[in-house]
């Protein structure tokens, strides 16, 4: 992907992408679609799944096996991820299980992943734009000299046969589509949410292919001290809630911020807020929505004095209702929210949340 | 502390201080800028159109590189009422000349490149660096400044204060009286973005030809001041302002005003899909010759705003700012010379430099102006809507008689004011004019 | 100790526009800043030079307006800036980006003295990729510690470093021994001001101009477009929605009578909405 280059972007390459030029030998038998899937602690994080989804397509299209790839400590852990993954899509799995995997470090599992590539030769490698997938995804591609795009929204396969990875750049006021046309695997990155969850498909099953590693804690320099786990309250739900409310600088101060919580409340959704909000300490970062924040897809969203500014739009325009509270006629949220209230959100937020709560214990009553 | 000592330090990055450290850094002395800005020009605030000529004095071929977005080739003056405009409009392709006359320019790239010429001809400047105070010895000279970083005296001979309108470091330092309300005005400005293509269809402009609209009349809903709009290469700056008092009594908001200028039937056209990117809101010493303040003492001297150096019939200002800059800056090196201290029977040579050029010259010529537009608001009210009646009344074909037209036309003049205020109002502001 | 930080100079993305009819960048008055994010790995580095004395170096590749940006480095506080510049870096992926940096501190490490720490930021704000911190890492066979909360513990004698890093649903508290490559997460500090000493020597500071030659460079085929592995095929603006938005009327309704038609267009453009709520309302 290109590091931004210097002096806007570049001119569509026509000369190099447009070239067809022959893939190196040694490549030519790197086949198949691979998708990390994560599962520190035990849980499988949902992103591998959605990619598994995104996987899924590319392989049909390309003629070839999904496969997912797990890197566990243990094989009850193993196994579990497997499932998953099957149950996903995938045709069948690659494990490595081996205890110095129980905790992900970047040594260990680079060592292990790009052992995997060299011996099963994959021709598409995705992980999840997670801290563990970018960590990992960069030192894989560099050891293997490939290509990377990260925080892709969107995978296709091109005329050629190659990965078209479109990622936003510049902010997310543009979208470039990238190809790696000589270099394999060819690698892509992918944010929480942006790709939609596939259809889980109870007791499917595939092959499962396991991998040895070699390598002895001893040989690692990099050791796992402890793990402080967040403490529950402390975690927003937000990436995965299904319904959202969220408020911008159009609140104009922390204490009105409690409106945007007392209706999620009532929803039972999750509550967050654009960019400004986090820099004023009206929310914590982990709140945030948007480009540099959480990409959200709920079910429900509902801006209140939020402007829609592009970085903001970014993270939100995959929930299936969008709602926007905007006294601003003119606030580009209004382009591409569904519905649309021109009103002053501080006053509004709390008719909505009484309406809502009247709303739904009426109808329980009545049902 | 920084413990080299300067020849002089310079408060402000804008063109005023820049032209003063220019002028004595490009003759050698050792000169310390500061600027509370992250860079040159990030704060600063004008329509802008820049007059050639006093720069020139100071960069001949500042042409070569500077940013300069379009040469103006036509004025249009507007007075305006809620729904037209009767127009003066001037335009020459004379001023499609090898070196034009007047530029517009954005002075956040402007003021930045003039900062590049002023640190290649050897001044030392620190941005984010807000000068706080004046130092002074037991005698009561200034001979230095305190800044808001840790650690943040540094001494000079002499400084020169080119802090703008609203400055606090003078006024702090008992320099000068704080801004009375009456003689400041309060303007705001936006940038609206459009395809340099747009613009020059919409303009009737080839090339780098720019045009600049002032406008007057029922805009400012009655107050002092004025509005304006011009060109650049992609974008537009439109703006309006009007005495602070004024703002205060009407209870109107500068913002409030440049949406409705915006929206007026003969505005609104020009910025037609075009996005809007930038808000700023800066004051402009509106005073003239009767404001200003003492000019100069031991070990300092004031140049460009913050000596209320504009003159605002003619939106002149950043040209003010670099003379006065230049001269100052003229008037150390020539102490420097003649191995004089920078005391103030000495500088009072600033002063009398000054007197020669323009700057003097129009400021003492227009002294009445601000009062008087003060004083007769009808200017701003009264007088557009009977222009734009009378102009309407003239070109509407419609069966009535010329004769009975130019009554009509009379009659409505005399019936928005009466004859003896018109006589009054044309009498004074041809006193005030002289 | 030799502490190195790599930094870029970005275009603020927040003023960036873009050109409505021909979709390109219009860069015109679009100011540079310091990678907002590189600034918590500049600030940590500072902090760890107060604390045990030794030097900071800033690097960064780029055009020579970068300069700019490490001239503010300088201000805040850094000891020593190096531009690496050269027409042939131009067009770079994260991996030839990561290449030349690599060799530039391979360079850095022969003339300043071996750095036990890199630090770049978690990611930049125009790339966007946190590829070139961990590329880095691996070219130079550096422990890699990304998405760095806080420096528990240094040890440069005993050469070992204790850190704390953000990973999912957690804190790792993780060890390993110099030379390391950290990347900071975001937040963590602020960076200071800078006194009036360090603005002034900034300001007067030459700064260290490679080019790939300079860096020792020779590879030009592993450097700029050349060197880079992925291609931009091409560039476009966001799509807007087909459908517009509906406005719910809102004159002369009041804030309960608004809210009670909110509810109704959402669970009409949505029904199965409705149910869920219920569900989670009996649920409760
Ligand atoms: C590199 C970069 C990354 C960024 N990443 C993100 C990101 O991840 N997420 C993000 O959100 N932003 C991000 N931003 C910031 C983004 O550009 C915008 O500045 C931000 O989203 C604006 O926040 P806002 O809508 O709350 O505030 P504003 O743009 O100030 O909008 C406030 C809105 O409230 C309306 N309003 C005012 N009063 C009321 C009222 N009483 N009732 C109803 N409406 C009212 C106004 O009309 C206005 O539309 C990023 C910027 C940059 C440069
Ligand atoms: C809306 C508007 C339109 C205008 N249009 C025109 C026009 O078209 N043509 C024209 O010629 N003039 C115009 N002017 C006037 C012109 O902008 C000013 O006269 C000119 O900028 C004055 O220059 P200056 O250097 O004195 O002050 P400024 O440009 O205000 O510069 C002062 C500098 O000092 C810095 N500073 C202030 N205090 C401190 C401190 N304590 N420590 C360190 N630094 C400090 C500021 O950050 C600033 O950079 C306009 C003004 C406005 C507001
Ligand atoms: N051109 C560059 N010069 C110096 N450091 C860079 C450059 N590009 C990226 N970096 C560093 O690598 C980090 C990650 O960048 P990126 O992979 O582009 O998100 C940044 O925060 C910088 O610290």
């Amino acid at each position: 992907m290109s590091d931004a280059p210097p002096t806007g972007p570049k001119p569509p390459a026509a000369g190099r992408a447009g070239s067809k030029r022959e893939l190196p030998e040694r490549f030519k038998a790197y086949r198949h679609v691979w998708v990390v899937v994560e599962c520190e602690h035990g849980v499988v994080h949902p992103v591998s799944l959605e990619l598994l989804g995104e996987g899924r397509k590319l392989a049909d299209k390309r003629g070839a096996d999904l496969a997912g790839v797990v890197l566990a400590g243990d094989s009850l852990t193993a196994a579990q991820t497997a499932a998953a993954a099957f149950e996903h899509g995938a045709d069948l799995v690659y494990t490595v299980t081996a205890p110095i995997l129980a905790h992900y470090r970047n040594e260990t599992y680079t060592r292990a992943m790009t052992d995997l590539v060299n011996t099963h030769q994959p021709e598409i490698l995705l992980l999840g734009a997670t801290n563990l997938g970018r960590d990992l995804a960069g030192s894989v591609a560099t050891t293997l000299q490939t290509g990377l795009t990260a925080d892709c929204t969107e995978l296709a396969i091109d005329d050629e046969g190659s990965l078209a990875a479109t990622r936003p750049t510049f902010g997310g006021s543009l979208l470039c589509t990238i190809l790696t046309l000589n270099y394999r695997p060819q690698m892509a990155t992918v944010r929480p949410r942006v790709m939609a969850m596939p259809a889980r498909e109870p007791g499917r099953w595939g092959r499962i292919v396991e991998h040895p590693l070699d390598l002895a804690e001893e040989d690692v320099v990099t050791k796992v001290l402890r793990f402080i786990a967040d403490r529950e309250s402390d975690k927003a739900q937000l990436a995965y809630a299904d319904i959202v409310v969220a408020g911008g600088l159009g609140l104009r101060s922390a204490e009105n911020f409690q409106l945007v919580r007392a209706l999620a409340e009532v929803l039972g959704g999750d509550y967050g807020g654009s960019r400004p909000l986090v820099q004023k300490g009206w929310i914590t970062a982990d709140r945030q929505i948007g480009q540099t924040g959480k990409t959200i897809r709920p079910k429900l969203y509902i801006a209140a004095g939020i402007s829609g500014a592009i970085q903001h739009r970014v993270g939100v325009e995959g929930a299936d209702t969008i709602v926007a509270i905007n006294t601003d006629p003119n606030a580009p949220i209004f382009d591409f929210a569904h519905l649309g209230v021109v009103a002053d959100a501080i006053e509004l937020l709390p008719a909505l949340t009484r309406a809502f709560q009247a709303h739904l214990s009426v109808n329980r009553l009545a049902g | 502390m920084i413990r080299d000592k300067f020849d002089a330090i310079v408060v402000g990055a804008g063109p005023s201080g820049n032209a003063a450290a220019y002028t004595m850094a490009k003759e050698g002395l050792k000169v310390l800028q500061l600027e509370r800005g992250e860079y040159p020009g990030s704060k600063n605030v004008q329509g802008a159109i820049l007059y050639a000529d006093a720069l020139e004095k100071i960069i001949p071929d500042f042409r070569e590189d500077a940013p300069l977005e379009r040469h103006v080739i036509e004025q249009r003056l507007w007075t305006m009422d809620d729904t037209s405009y009767v127009g003066m409009h001037y335009r020459s392709d004379d001023f499609n000349e090898e070196k034009p006359n007047r530029y517009t320019i954005i002075r956040a790239q402007f003021d930045r490149w003039f900062s590049g010429k002023v640190r290649e001809a050897g001044a030392v400047l620190l941005c984010e660096t807000t000068v706080t105070e004046l130092l002074r010895d037991p005698q009561g000279r200034v001979i230095g400044v305190r800044t808001d970083r840790d650690g943040g005296t540094a001494f000079a001979d002499v400084v020169i204060l080119g802090e703008g309108v609203n400055g606090l470091v003078g006024q702090r330092s008992g320099l000068r009286p704080e801004l009375k309300p009456d003689t400041v005005a309060l303007a705001v400005k936006e940038m609206h973005f459009l395809p340099r293509e747009v613009i020059e269809s919409r303009f009737n402009l080839a090339g780098n030809e720019g045009v600049v609209i002032e406008a007057m009349g029922t805009i400012t809903d009655g107050m002092t001041g004025t509005g304006f709009i011009y060109t650049n290469q992609e974008s537009i700056s439109i703006g309006i302002g009007c005495i602070v008092s004024d703002f205060a009594e009407s209870g109107r908001t500068p913002y409030g005003l440049l949406e409705a200028f915006k929206r007026h039937p003969s505005v609104r056209p020009l910025l037609e899909g075009s996005e809007c990117k930038e808000y700023a809101a800066h004051l402009i010493p509106e005073g003239g010759y009767n404001a200003m303040p003492e000019l100069f003492g031991d070990g300092w001297i004031v140049v460009g705003d913050a000596g209320q150096f504009v003159n605002a019939v003619h939106r002149e200002g950043s040209n003010l700012a670099m003379t006065t800059g230049r001269i100052a800056g003229e008037t150390v090196v020539w102490l420097k010379r003649r191995r004089e201290m920078a005391t103030k029977a000495n500088l009072a040579e600033y002063q009398r430099r000054l007197e020669e050029t323009f700057v003097m010259k129009d400021l003492r010529k227009y002294r009445r102006i601000p009062d008087f537009l003060h004083r007769n608001k009808h200017i701003f009210g009264v007088y557009p809507k009977l222009l734009s009646a009378a102009a309407q009344t003239w070109f509407r074909v419609d069966g009535v008689d010329k004769r009975a037209k130019e009554k009509q036309i009379f009659q409505s003049f005399r019936s928005g004011r009466t004859l003896p205020g018109l006589i009054g109002d044309a009498l004074k502001l041809a006193r005030s004019w002289r | 100790m030799h502490i190195v930080v790599c930094m870029k100079q970005v275009p603020d993305s927040a003023q960036i526009r873009v050109h409505p009819v021909t979709n390109t960048i219009m860069r015109q008055g679009v100011p540079t800043i310091i990678n907002p994010y590189d600034l918590f790995a500049l600030e940590e580095a500072l902090r760890l030079r107060d604390r045990l004395g030794g030097e900071v170096t800033v690097l960064t590749m780029g055009p020579p307006m970068a300069e700019e940006s490490l001239r503010k480095a300088l201000t805040f506080g850094a000891d020593r800036a190096v531009l690496l510049t050269d027409r042939a870096f131009a067009g770079s992926d994260t991996l030839a980006t990561s290449f030349a940096l690599a060799a530039a501190l391979d360079k850095v490490s022969q003339e300043f003295g071996e750095p036990p720490i890199i630090f770049t930021g978690k990611q930049t704000i125009d790339g966007d990729t946190a590829q070139v911190g961990p590329g880095i890492a691996k070219r130079l066979g550096l422990n890699q510690l990304t998405y760095v909360a806080r420096i528990a513990d240094l040890d440069p004698a005993a050469g070992t470093i204790t850190v704390e890093r953000r990973a999912e649903g957690g804190l790792q508290v993780l060890q390993t021994r110099l030379p390391v490559l950290i990347t900071m997460l975001e937040g963590v500090n602020e960076i200071r001001r800078g006194s009036l000493d360090d603005a002034y020597r900034a300001a007067r500071a030459q700064i260290v101009r490679w080019s790939a030659a300079d860096a020792g460079i020779t590879e030009l085929a592993r450097c700029g477009l050349k060197g880079s592995p992925t291609i931009v095929k091409k560039v476009f603006a966001p799509q807007g929605r087909a459908e517009k938005v509906h406005q719910v009327p809102t004159a002369d309704r009041s804030a309960d009578e608004l809210a009670a038609d909110v509810i109704a267009a959402i669970f009409r453009t949505q029904p199965p909405l409705e149910d869920d709520l219920l569900r989670f309302a009996a649920g409760q």
